[in-house]
């Protein structure tokens, strides 16, 4: 049964939601997380850089940069703790010729000021060639910036979101709210494409949605524009591209297009930045495939193209001011912002959690810790990563760890049924794919694909034909039809 | 964990890992191991309902899961072939173990005296062709869609463009319509078709699928689902031209854009690529440049037909048996055979002369479609070999049967297969 009332509702799944929320439950208060999407980080936190910055680059005071240092050290506590995919890789920062040099200084002084831990310093061109043999000779030295890492973001995103449900916490996916109701300036509660849900207090972390959320109760205090970004991610086998993050000195507008490894062993460069009036405009173009290319090769000059898997874009939620807006509305009471969270959002996350907490405690939320609460996710069971010996065990326990479904990834029938019937399960092909990362190899669910699909069916007791890629109207294939007409095989 | 020792273990059990078995079997190997993944022999050829198997082999046209069953019929008769079926290998080490993993048996660890590489091929993905737009649903491999609509009785879409003319997209065009989609159009890229000419006839010209050739598709459109995709004529550098895009509308695409030899497996082992073939580098038994290990079908190359790969294979499971028992001579001299002007691919990409017969059978490809050519076979100059053909296509594998003695008394270092041609004067 859908629980139609909540103390708080946050909007918007996405990692700020997720890390919201499990920062609420460690409190005596119901929570709610809603969101449109079919899943758990169906917005632009499945389709970013996944890296956790080190905060060098934000100008002082700023939310982005206070927010940026102390998620950076949260995520180091919450690596352990919620088994997520996270690699301390460190971060280079290149000038592409000598003129750039002194803004690589800058950026050091910048950082110490901002309390950027660990080793800044600019280095040589023989300790970078031993740090990324890949490195353009052309590049005459770059910033070492020690503090710095790589994250699976949506793996994060669902690790917050199954320990907030461990906790507590409900999630209420294909949840679209369409208006913020109050009465007398005060928030009584939501109307939503599954029905009205009462609650005092809503944390709005719609992400490209947020300004349309808050509009919907007479808040149009901000606007939120999307930037797209694009990226092409290569397959594992192409070698050691690089081993660290490696950045363009920053520009005005964005970081720049990148060169950095995945927590899976992949690689990827990207992204460039567009501005689009679409919040739907995740398609790729020839001509930003191209711009990213040219960029990163100003970096790594041989990019191993042929060894391309994919290609995606995300959108930035881009505010006007250009920093994160987190406070509660000057409209009606009980309802508060997490808006305009664009990069370094994801590394951010869990320290906009902690804001946002503070907030609505000074709002007069009570908040008692909860004796109960467990901070502890274990990790979902990953066959790849075990011994000879462990899967051989994890196969006499269940025989379903025993079949190989996604040859690329090496998942097995007993993860992705795992991945299935967990709380706030996957329930479309997108959905086990984030978890279990079967359809991420290089191959790209040509293999696996319709195995997935009729074991979503089979435990989902549902139709084949009404299987989703992603969410609604993405079904993956028709039923069997001749003579134009369809008849449903089951 | 389970453990065994086999004399050989073959890795894959489509029609390549099937021929092999039989080959191992009737050259003496007394335990063979024959390791699929899915729940039945057949590999690939399962899900081909089309005709046109057998021709070379059998003299007759069969369907792609007849023409596996003449196999498992013959597998089954040597008790010494034991199949292990939804059986996954997950490593091969130099030192020949085989890591397997099956639900029932967990764990396996086979050690082989000689190995049988014969994992097959995979497909070519959106990605690795960058066809730039939307990620909806809808946007398939032709191999995948051809699985659900044979194995599964779904249907990929209602109206499907297909992206390539290799012969599984041509095969799709028909098997599609026959099942009551509409096929709006084939695109190829090439300035020609890299599928079989019977497949053109057969699949498209006689159910009136146009087919754009020159063409590609440069972006594809829908949020959830497909909606249309944009095609454009290609210049010579396969670029698209600005100004000729046009839009079709569509639920599906197909992509039948090349089969990559699926060697994932094979890295580990520290042998070598060919990087035109995609495949380890062999001798003419098949053996790879690691001793006892051998590979054969389309994990060595992409072969257009099934007859060329049950002949390899056999090859490999009889050279693998031979090795098993201790039969093979140590090699003699190496002869590296490369793929000169106009040819693409030759297979084997080298001789060992003291394991070569009285003739060498050569595998190539060309470069590009010709009439009227010669397939000459050269050394510092000189002509060794040379063989007629009225016509050769990339898409058609042509064979070449060379007698040992032309490499001589004391053979050259490396031989060359160049693409001539007589009426133009070029000296043969
Ligand atoms: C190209 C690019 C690169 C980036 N790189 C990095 C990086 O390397 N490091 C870093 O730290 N950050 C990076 N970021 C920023 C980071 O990705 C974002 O800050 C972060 O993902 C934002 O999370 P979110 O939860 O605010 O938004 P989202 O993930 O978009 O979540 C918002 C959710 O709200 C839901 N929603 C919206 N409206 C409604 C409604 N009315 N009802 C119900 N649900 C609703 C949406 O479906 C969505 O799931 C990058 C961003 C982009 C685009």
């Amino acid at each position: 049964m859908v629980k139609q009332q909540a103390d708080v509702v946050i909007i918007g799944a996405g990692i700020v939601g997720t890390a919201i929320a499990r920062e609420l439950s460690r409190y005596s208060v119901s929570v709610i997380v809603c969101d449109q999407g079919a899943d758990v980080a169906s917005g632009t936190t499945k389709a970013n850089s996944g890296i956790l910055h080190s905060g060098i680059d934000a100008a002082p005071g700023t939310l982005k940069a206070k927010l940026n240092v102390r998620g950076f050290a949260l995520y180091q506590k919450m690596h352990a703790e919620l088994g997520l995919d996270i690699k301390f890789t460190g971060s280079l920062i290149a000038a592409t010729c000598r003129e750039e040099i002194a803004a690589l200084e800058e950026l050091a002084m910048r950082g110490r000021r901002n309390g950027v831990a660990g080793d800044i310093r600019i280095l040589s061109r023989a300790e970078l060639a031993a740090k990324e043999p890949g490195l353009s000779p052309a590049i005459p030295a770059a910033l070492w910036v020690e503090a710095a890492g790589i994250v699976c973001p949506y793996g994060a995103a669902m690790a917050f979101a199954r320990n907030a449900i461990r906790n507590g916490a409900a999630f209420l996916p294909d949840c679209k709210v369409q208006k913020v109701v109050s009465e007398a300036g005060r928030v009584v509660g939501l109307e939503t494409t599954r029905g009205f849900i009462k609650c005092r207090y809503v944390v709005n972390a719609a992400g490209l949605w947020a300004d349309d959320v808050s509009r919907s109760c007479g808040d149009d205090s901000f606007v939120i524009r999307p930037r797209k970004g694009e990226y092409i991610l290569f397959d594992k086998s192409v070698g050691n591209l690089v081993n660290t993050v490696v950045f363009p000195t920053p520009g005005r507008v964005t970081k720049g297009i990148l060169v950095a490894p995945t927590t899976h062993g992949n690689y990827f460069v990207g992204p460039n930045a567009q501005d689009t009036l679409d919040k739907g405009d995740l398609a790729t173009t020839r001509e930003g495939l191209e711009e990213i290319v040219s960029g990163a090769r100003k970096l790594i000059p041989s990019l191993p193209l042929a060894g391309a898997i994919t290609q995606f874009a995300g959108l930035r939620a881009v505010a006007d001011g250009g920093d994160f807006i987190i406070r509660p509305s000057d409209k009606v009471f009980g309802l508060f912002h997490a808006a305009g969270i664009q990069s370094p959002g994801l590394t951010a996350a869990p320290a906009i959690a902690e804001m946002m907490v503070e907030l609505l405690a000074e709002a007069g939320l009570p908040l008692t810790p909860k004796q109960c609460f467990d901070p502890v996710e274990p990790r979902p069971k990953r066959f790849r990563e075990l011994s000879y010996q462990e899967r051989d065990e994890l196969i006499r326990a269940n025989p379903l760890y025993g079949r190989i479904i996604c040859r690329c990834e090496q998942v097995t029938e007993g993860e992705i049924v795992d991945a299935i019937r967990e709380q706030c399960g996957a329930r479309t092909l997108d959905g086990v794919k984030r978890r279990t990362r079967a359809g991420m190899g290089r191959c790209q669910g040509g293999f696996c694909s319709p195995r997935v699909a009729a074991i979503l069916a089979r435990e989902l007791n549902m139709p084949l034909a009404a299987i989703c890629k992603d969410g609604a109207g993405s079904a993956l294939f028709i039923g069997k039809y001749s003579g134009n007409e369809v008849h449903e095989h089951v | 964990m389970f453990e065994a020792e086999y004399d050989v273990v073959i890795v894959g059990g489509g029609p390549a890992g099937m021929a092999a078995a039989v080959g191992a079997a009737q050259n003496g190997a007394e335990r063979i191991a024959l390791i699929e993944r899915d729940d039945e022999l057949g590999g690939i050829l399962q899900q081909c309902i089309h005709n046109g198997f057998g021709l070379h082999r059998f003299g007759e046209e069969l369907t792609g899961p007849q023409y596996a069953g003449r196999f498992i019929r013959q597998v089954a008769e040597y008790p010494n072939i034991e199949v292990f079926l939804d059986t996954t290998v997950l490593e091969v080490t130099p030192e020949k173990q085989v890591y397997t993993v099956n639900p029932q048996r967990g764990i396996g660890r086979f050690q082989a005296k000689a190995v049988v590489l014969a994992m097959g091929c995979r497909e070519r993905s959106r990605g690795a062709i960058a066809i730039p737009g939307h990620r909806p649903a809808g946007v398939f491999t032709a191999g995948t869609a051809q699985r659900m609509v044979n194995r599964e009785g779904y249907l990929p879409g209602k109206r499907v463009v297909i992206l390539g003319s290799g012969d599984i997209g041509l095969i799709m065009a028909r098997r599609l319509t026959l099942e009551g989609a509409e096929v709006a159009a084939v695109l190829e890229i090439m300035p020609y078709s890299n599928g079989l000419t019977r497949n053109i006839v057969q699949c498209l010209e006689d159910f009136d699928i146009p087919l754009y050739l020159s063409h590609t598709v440069t972006a594809v459109k829908g949020a959830a689902r497909v909606t249309e995709v944009t095609c454009a004529a290609v210049d010579e550098e396969l670029k698209p031209i600005p100004g000729t895009e046009f839009a079709i509308a569509c639920d599906c695409l197909l992509l039948s854009v090349g089969l990559i030899p699926e060697n994932e497996l094979s890295r580990s082992l520290g042998i070598e690529f060919d990087r035109r073939t995609g495949g380890p580098v062999v001798d003419q038994t098949r053996q790879t440049s690691a001793a006892g290990f051998f590979a054969a079908g389309n994990v060595l190359h992409v072969h257009d037909l099934v007859d060329w790969v049950s002949a390899e294979s056999e090859t490999a499971g009889r050279s693998a048996a031979r090795y098993a028992r201790g039969l093979r001579a140590a090699a003699g001299r190496l002869v590296r055979v490369e793929a000169g002007s106009g040819v693409r691919v030759v297979v084997p990409q080298r001789i060992d002369c003291a394991a070569a017969g009285e003739y060498i059978e050569l595998y190539c490809r060309v470069a590009s479609p010709e009439r009227n050519l010669t397939l000459a076979l050269t050394a510092g100059g000189r002509t060794l070999f040379a063989q007629r053909l009225p016509l050769a296509k990339p898409s058609e594998m042509a064979t070449l049967k060379v007698p040992k003695d032309c490499l001589g008394e004391n053979p050259p270092e490396a031989i060359t297969l160049v693409v001539k041609h007589a009426d133009r004067g070029e000296e043969i």
